[in-house]
């Protein structure tokens, strides 16, 4: 691999100001309002973990993209974030699909012979 | 007749300029390191949701975690967690346009914001514990303490960081070229904020005959 003389890839776009760091916290506060009141309706409780799963999601996306630059910066950084937050999902997953009887485990061979 | 003696000599320390070294990515490799550091967590705190999930339902021991919960009061600790991340980003703009004393200023309202969170959480844990939910009561107060525990030490060591930054800055030792050590500090603090988004929604708020 070829070394580079510059130790900072050039952004594709600059970092946000403080003005739009300002907008992404009062929707960042806006969300959790929404995710703590959707908590208290009881009409929405069916659905209830579906909604706040795509709102927390939503406000970990602004986070990531937006305070932690990772829509502006190389996107090797994004690689390699994306990487451990899949392996993470990867084992929550599964985990929850071997704990709670998504896959049988501990279920007798088939017709093993004697 | 001159005195050169009389008056000692005064060194005018220029900032020190931030060398950057040739990288075979083209990328500073401290934040390579940053990021690479912060994917290993996410799998860390991966483990540990998901220990908390499979119990979740099945737990043992009384009370559970849900029996105690006071959602208002964590409410307001994530907000003062959020909020953080707005300081922190604040204080990273503030460094890039040479604005040492803002820097100084969001440097520590971010590490105020983290101390109100963590006085909540002790709050919250000792309530906690007078109420029966303590590491050894059941499963449930295990998984339930160690998730956050270790989510709580991640803030603390943040909280270290941060006024050690605070430190520099004082000192006269931040500028402008140093931008690249709060960025660092920024990614750690942001990557605590996202975990606690994840917390809040997954252990706090859906309700256990919803989780799976």
């Amino acid at each position: 691999m070829s070394v580079h003389a510059v130790a900072h890839a050039p952004l594709d776009h600059p970092h946000p100001g403080a003005r739009q760091y300002i907008i992404i916290a009062v929707i960042l506060s806006v969300v959790t309002a929404i995710e703590v009141a959707v908590y208290y309706f009881p009409p929405l409780h069916p659905i209830l973990a579906p909604i706040l799963i795509v709102l927390s999601a939503f406000k970990f996306s602004i986070v990531v993209m937006y305070y932690m630059h990772l829509k502006f910066d190389a996107r090797l950084f994004s690689g390699m974030f994306l990487f451990g937050l899949s392996a993470a999902a990867f084992t929550i997953i599964m985990f929850i699909a071997l704990f709670h009887g998504l896959v049988p485990i501990g279920a007798p061979s088939p017709a093993a012979p004697h | 007749m001159q005195n050169v003696a009389a008056a000692p000599p005064v060194h005018i320390v220029p900032p020190v300029p931030v060398e950057e070294h040739p990288t075979a990515t083209g990328l500073n490799n401290r934040k390579v390191l940053m990021w690479a550091f912060l994917a290993s967590d996410c799998m860390f705190f991966g483990a540990l949701i998901a220990t908390y999930l499979v119990y979740r339902g099945k737990w043992t021991g009384h009370p559970v975690p849900t029996d105690v919960f006071d959602i208002p009061y964590t409410s307001v600790s994530a907000f003062a967690l959020l909020m953080s991340s707005l300081a922190m980003v604040l204080a990273l703009a503030a460094i890039q346009h040479g604005q040492i004393r803002r820097l100084k200023i969001w440097l520590l309202t971010t590490a105020g914001l983290g101390l109100v969170f963590i006085g909540g959480q002790i709050y919250e844990f000792t309530s906690f514990g007078h109420e029966g939910l303590t590491l050894a009561s059941g499963t449930g107060g295990t998984t339930f303490f160690v998730l956050t525990g270790f989510h709580g030490t991640h803030v603390s060591l943040g909280i270290a960081w941060l006024l050690s930054l605070f430190v520099m800055a004082q000192r006269g030792v931040m500028h402008e070229g140093r931008s690249l050590d709060v960025e660092i500090a920024g990614l750690y603090w942001h990557f605590v904020d996202i975990v606690w988004i994840i917390i809040f929604t997954v252990v706090y708020l859906i309700p256990v005959n919803m989780a799976p």
